[in-house]
Parts: C-alpha cells; structure tokens; sequence
C-alpha cells in the first residue's frame, strides 16, 4: 500500500510548476486577462511543449498516455499559477471523449492536434448538469439546434465536443456554418467560457458517445477543478503567509499576533487533508472506477468549499492590500469563484452524491 | 499510488481474518471503570500471543516481538473494526508509558513495567496537567525536594484520567527550581498507594467523572524511580504527547460514527418521513462523509510517510485538530437528525444510543481542548508549520507601577 505521488510523478508536477511559476508570472497573467485573452498563446505553448497538453492522450496518438493523478497534478499547478491557459477542457475533457467515444478516424484525426497543443477543444456538458436560461442542445440525425452555456475552453476553440440532452456527444468544428460562439465574462478573466448558439449545425456524432462517457467526462472535469483549486488555495495560503511575516503593525510583524496566524493555520489544517482527497479522487477516476463518480462529488463539493473559506480569510490576512488590484490576489480569488460553479456548485454536487448512494430520487 | 496490499500483506489480512472469526465468541465485555475485567486481560493474553496486541514490544518484555510494520497494524485494527472487536488495551500505560520506557527506560525500568503494563496487571495514569498549568504545561509547580534517596513530592495534577483505577502514576514534577522552566523538570514513576496520595473525582459536564484530581501531600519517592536524568521531564514528556495527538483524531473512529449516522437517518423518521429523505439533513450528511473521506485518504498519506520514514510535515499537524473537530461535528449531526430525541439523557424512555451522541458531542468538545487545546494546535501548526514567528514574550514587570 501506497498512499503516495511516485518519484517520477513529483518531477513531472515540480517541472511543469517550475515552468508556470515563470511563464505564468502575474504580471504576463494580468496581461492577458486585461486585453481579454481567450488564452495567452506563448504559455500554451510552452506548456504543449512540455508534452503535457497530451498527458491524457495515448501514445499511439502522440500523448504522453499518462492518468487522471498526472492530470490532476497539472491542473492543480495551472491553479497554483492562475495560468491563462486551456487545460480541463482541451487536454482533460475532449481527449476523454474522443477517447472513449471516438471512432478510429476521429481519433486519429484530433488527438494529435490535442496532444501536440496545435488545437483547442472547448466542452459543452454543462446543460447535463444545469440548464440556465434554457439552455439545451437538440440533436435531429446529425444535425444541433438549441444553446449551450457555460462552454468551457469555448474562447479560442477550434473544436467543441458537445452533448444534446440525450447523451449523445457530437463533434464541431468551430467554423461550422449555423453555429456562433459568444463569450461569457466572468469574474475569472483567466479562463473565460462561452455560449454556444447552434442553428441546424451539421456535426459529427462521436458513435460511442452515451450518457454513461459524459458523466465520465464530468467527474473528470470536476476533479481537475478541484484540482485546480487545490493549486490555488495552496498559492493563497503561502502568499498570505510571506505577507504576514512582512508586514508591520504595531511595531511587529502582524504573522506574529496569534489572531492573524490562527486564521493561517486554519487555512492550512482545511487545506491539506484536500490534497489527500484529490489525489484519491483522481487515481480513482482510472484505479478505482466504480468509486470514480462519488468521489469526483466529493472532491469537487469539498474543495468549492474550503476553497471559499481559504480565497477569503487570505484576502483578509493582506487586509487592505488584499482587496486592491497591486497584489493581484484577486486573480486567485475569483480562479477559485469560477471553479466552484463550473460543472455544479457544491450543493448541486453533493445532491448527486447522495444519489449515486441511492438516498435521494 | 497503489493501494493494494500486496500479497504478502493480504496472506497477513486472512490470517487475521481468521483469528477473527474463530475467537468472535471470546470477545470480552468492558468493565467501564478503566480497569480491565479478567476477560478483558484473558483477551489481551490471546492477542498478545497472536501478535495482535503489543505487537512490536520485544518478547523479552512481554510482547509478540514483530518489526515494526505499520501496514500490518492497520490491517489487524481493519478487521478488528469490521468484525466489531475490541482492539488490544489503549491505555494511557499501554500507549504512552510504555513507548517512552522502551526509548528512554533503563534495563530495570523495562523489565520492571512493561509486561505488567501490556497484560494489563498494572494500570497507569498520566500526572501532567496542573490547575495553573493547562496549556503552558511547562510552568508546572508541583515539586519534589531532596531528602536522603528519596524526592518528596508536594502539589496538585488534574485531568488524572483512570486515577481512581491506578496502581502507578507517571508523573512530571519540578525537581530544579532555580532552573529555567523546560529544564527544571522531572519525570518520575510511582505507586498510586504511597502515603499521601489523594484522589477525588472531577465530574464533568457529561455528567460522568471522566477524569480526577490527584493532590500529593509529603509523598516520598526514592530518586531511582526517575525516567531518564533529572531536569530532562520535559523532553521525556514531549517523546510522550507524540504518542497522545496520534491517538487523538484517530479517523477510523469518524469513518465508524459515519456509518452510524447513515443508519440512524434511514431508520429514523419525523412525522413519516425518514430523515434520508429530507434534503437538509442530507446535505449536511454528505458534506460530513466527504470531510470523512478526507482524513482518512490523509491518514493513509500519513501511514505511508512513516512506513517510508519520511516527515510529511505540516500534513502530520493538522490531524489532531482536524479530526477532533470532525468527530465533534458528526455527533452534532445525529443530534441535530434526531431532533427532541437528540437531548434526551441518562435513561430516559425514548433514549436512542444510550444517549451516546450527545455523551460525544460533549466529550469530544473536552477532547478539543484537551491533549493541546485547539488553539495550541493551531500555534503548533502555523509556527512549526508554516514557519510563522511566535508570539513575543510581555516584557518583565519591573517592581510594581
């Protein structure tokens, strides 16, 4: 038994975050949230050149064919460093799908252009979980009509994998004549999402799609936001730590009041039995499969939670500071916003829980 | 990650399964008073003798003499809790006097305490806390002064759970008042029936006596009965409390209250309605099962660190207060589901549980403050693990103002 990242898995997660921690400075990240980016190219790129655009995807296909605990390791590093980048739905969620749900020409077609970073897929699945402002794809033979919200990676997308309200999961090209994408900005400029407006859009039916792979796809999808998450808590708690050991009040710094440390060290006692959650929560999404979808639940519900608890008592460890824009602690504030309502805000999520443990309808 | 065991730890679990199965029916009955029955000493032999109890106590002092293979102890406490079977004794003795005597004891000491205390012949308490030294445990003002071979001991400890029960008491003490307060300390062991020892029992807001005081008038102690050098008390003790938080916030316990609770609210109702059912309750049931989830995937984490030898940091000083915290937080859940019925008490008609839930709510909030209050916890955890300064000691008071 061992309850533990490999040596190699600390590497990849220490290189990758190594590369983000320069590349993804907040200053290139305030940039590109500021001119409304619908990703920064050059991290993308770099990060794609790391390989780890196609963690998920076979090698067969150009990927590095690792699993879903490599993956969470990422995302938790593009939290940790707010990156502007597409990363749940492009290398998570569409290679998920095309995997499991693609024909051999479908694969063949796409997964390289994912794992090579060359493309960008945007996931429309949100309807699966809460449709707002009726929204809801329809599909007539191959044909979609109808919305979709919430689509995430849409900005930039050159491909969207979408599900109608059957299960079925269809493939578009951005360019496809009917369709319009509109974006959506949110509090989190570092990751914006899209609408999607479908007119008789001729698609492409992935033939093994089915309720059951879209489900996949979302407790994939949410245990990398709460992987991403993690990441960005994480970052909260170190960044109010180095302030509170800085800055001065009263003649000493305001780490040592017991007051302002206490709200430290509560951030930390919530944090770390999360990453224990999340590492659970993703080997079991390929180790563990019939745990996979409970735990997602549980990682994604928890998380928006401590989540929460930590992005605000870190703002107010920086006091002032913390609520201007010179720190940029917002950018991580509203990163773990955004997470807690992608794909079901926690009491969304949990109901789901307690009905896959047959105590609810 | 890999969670299985492996084949040599799962030829290790059936062979436990087995145990388990043939001896079902010699499962003793607690005796309630901290002291154990003689079933419950007979029981202790047999584990003892399996390798299920003082499992990596050296055989020349009473135990079974295995390795130390956590994996292993896991898997003897896993199934032990599945089947629904007492554990070996957990005793104060058992798991706090009995590490320390193995790691700083002298031969005589080892040889003296340990097989006793394993069989459960001898029952310990611990002499810690003081009135006027709860959290600063170091300002302890009990003191044993010299006389011939012998300290004599005068003072007061609360918080003596067992004392009434005690044949012996180890005990902090100040032996070196004109050193600095960590370095005036001592820590000696002694008989509970030496002349001048009084007991009276501190009941609490459970409505039992869960604990004591322990007042010592004159009590004579002959010097050899120290445990390591004089004035080292305090790093004795600390080897000690180590012992004590990991007990504490043990998160199997919470993964048992959990399964407790999910049967509760399926078979209780309100006004026809079973309590599953109302989305409130279930809300509050799921987030308490994910936080469940959490401690235990982290006490694995915790598991494999030590297995490998590794320090996992700051993960380690969460536990305590985090589990305690959960464990307090379940019991108000069942309290809270069952309504009305949740404060009934002592034996009332329509008592569920024994009255069990609100007994935890009410202990387990004496668990939080005991063992390190937390907020020491929390002074233990941003200092040591986030590296934040400590709190500036007041400036002397010179003369008054």
């Amino acid at each position: 038994m061992e309850f533990a990242l490999s040596e190699e898995q600390r590497m990849l997660q220490d290189t990758v975050g190594r590369f983000l921690a320069d590349a993804s400075e907040l200053d290139i990240v305030r940039k590109s949230a500021e001119a409304h980016e619908a990703f920064s190219k050059t991290i993308w790129t770099g990060f794609a050149e790391l390989g780890v655009a196609g963690i998920l995807i076979p090698e067969e296909h150009g990927g590095l064919g690792l699993g879903m605990l490599e993956a969470a390791l990422m995302s938790e590093m593009t939290g940790r460093h707010v990156a502007p980048i597409p990363f749940v739905g492009t290398a998570v969620m569409a290679p998920l799908a095309l995997t499991l749900a693609g024909s051999d020409e479908q694969k063949a077609a796409w997964l390289p252009r994912l794992a090579s970073g060359d493309i960008v897929a945007g996931v429309a699945v949100t309807e699966t979980i809460s449709a707002r402002d009726g929204a809801g794809v329809s599909s007539q033979g191959d044909a979609l009509s109808g919305s979709a919200l919430f689509v995430i990676d849409g900005p930039g997308a050159d491909l969207f994998i979408v599900a109608d309200k059957e299960g079925a999961l269809f493939l578009v090209e951005a360019s496809a004549t009917g369709l319009e994408r509109i974006d959506l900005t949110t509090i989190d400029l570092t990751r914006p999402v899209s609408e999607l407006r479908f007119e008789n859009v001729s698609a492409e039916r992935l033939p093994n799609g089915s309720p059951a792979v879209v489900q996949q796809m979302i407790d994939a999808g949410r245990t990398m936001i709460a992987a991403d998450t993690l990441g960005a808590g994480q970052m909260m708690i170190e960044k109010a730590v180095d302030y509170a050991k800085e800055r001065q009040q009263f003649g000493r710094v305001i780490g040592s009041f017991q007051a302002v440390k206490h709200l430290c060290a509560e951030m930390a006692a919530e944090l770390e039995p999360c990453r224990s959650l999340v590492w659970y929560a993703a080997y079991a999404q390929d180790a563990i499969p019939e745990e996979g979808a409970l735990m997602s639940c549980h990682a994604k519900a928890h998380l928006s939670e401590v989540g929460r608890f930590v992005a605000r008592t870190s703002t107010e460890v920086h006091g002032g500071m913390g609520f201007t824009d010179l720190v940029g602690l917002h950018y991580w504030f509203k990163r773990i916003g955004l997470d807690r309502q992608l794909l079901g805000g926690p009491e969304r999520v949990r109901e789901e829980a307690a009905r896959l443990q047959g105590w609810a309808a | 990650m890999d969670l299985a065991y492996g084949a040599e730890y799962e030829a290790f679990r059936e062979e436990v399964k087995r145990f388990v199965s043939e001896n079902k029916d010699k499962s003793p009955r607690q005796s309630g008073t901290g002291r154990p029955s003689d079933d419950q000493r007979k029981w202790q032999d047999l584990l003892i003798k399996n390798g299920y109890a003082a499992r990596t106590i050296p055989s020349e002092y009473g135990g079974y003499g295995a390795e130390p293979d956590i994996l292993k102890s896991r898997i003897i406490a896993e199934e032990f809790t599945r089947a629904s079977l007492p554990l070996g004794l957990a005793s104060q003795g058992v798991s706090m006097l009995v590490p320390t005597l193995l790691e700083l004891g002298t031969d005589e000491q080892k040889k003296q305490w340990i097989e006793p205390t394993i069989r459960g012949e001898v029952v310990w308490c611990q002499g810690y806390s003081e009135p006027g030294s709860g959290s600063d445990l170091a300002s302890l003002q009990t003191k044993a002064t010299e006389d011939g071979d012998d300290f004599i001991i005068n003072g007061q400890k609360i918080w003596t759970s067992t004392a009434q029960v005690s044949d012996m008491i180890f005990c902090l003490v100040r032996t070196e008042p004109d050193a600095r307060k960590h370095e005036g300390i001592s820590y000696l062991i002694f008989s509970m029936d030496t002349p001048g020892i009084e007991v009276r029992p501190l009941m609490t807001m459970t409505g039992y006596a869960e604990f004591n005081e322990v007042f010592f008038t004159d009590v004579r102690v002959p010097k050899n009965q120290i445990v390591a050098e004089r004035g080292q008390g305090w790093f004795v003790a600390n080897a000690t409390l180590k012992h004590e938080r990991g007990m504490l916030g043990d998160p199997n316990q919470a993964g048992t209250r959990l399964a407790a609770i999910i049967d509760l609210m399926h078979e209780e109702t309100v006004s026809g309605e079973r309590l599953i059912d109302n989305p409130l309750f279930r809300d509050r049931l799921v987030q308490l099962q994910a936080r469940v989830a959490a401690m235990q995937f982290h006490g694995m984490r915790l598991l494999t660190a030590s297995a490998k030898k590794e320090d996992p940091g700051i993960a380690r000083l969460v536990v305590k207060l985090m589990g305690c915290e959960l464990n307090h937080q379940l019991a108000a859940l069942a309290i809270d589901a069952l309504g009305e019925l949740g404060v009934l008490y002592e034996r009332s008609p329509h008592l569920r549980a024994g009255g069990r839930w609100q007994r935890s709510y009410m202990f387990d909030l004496g668990l939080i403050i005991g063992g390190g209050t937390a907020q020491i916890q929390k002074n233990i955890i941003s200092e040591r693990g986030l590296g934040m300064p400590r709190e500036p000691k007041p400036a002397r008071k010179e003369g008054a103002a």
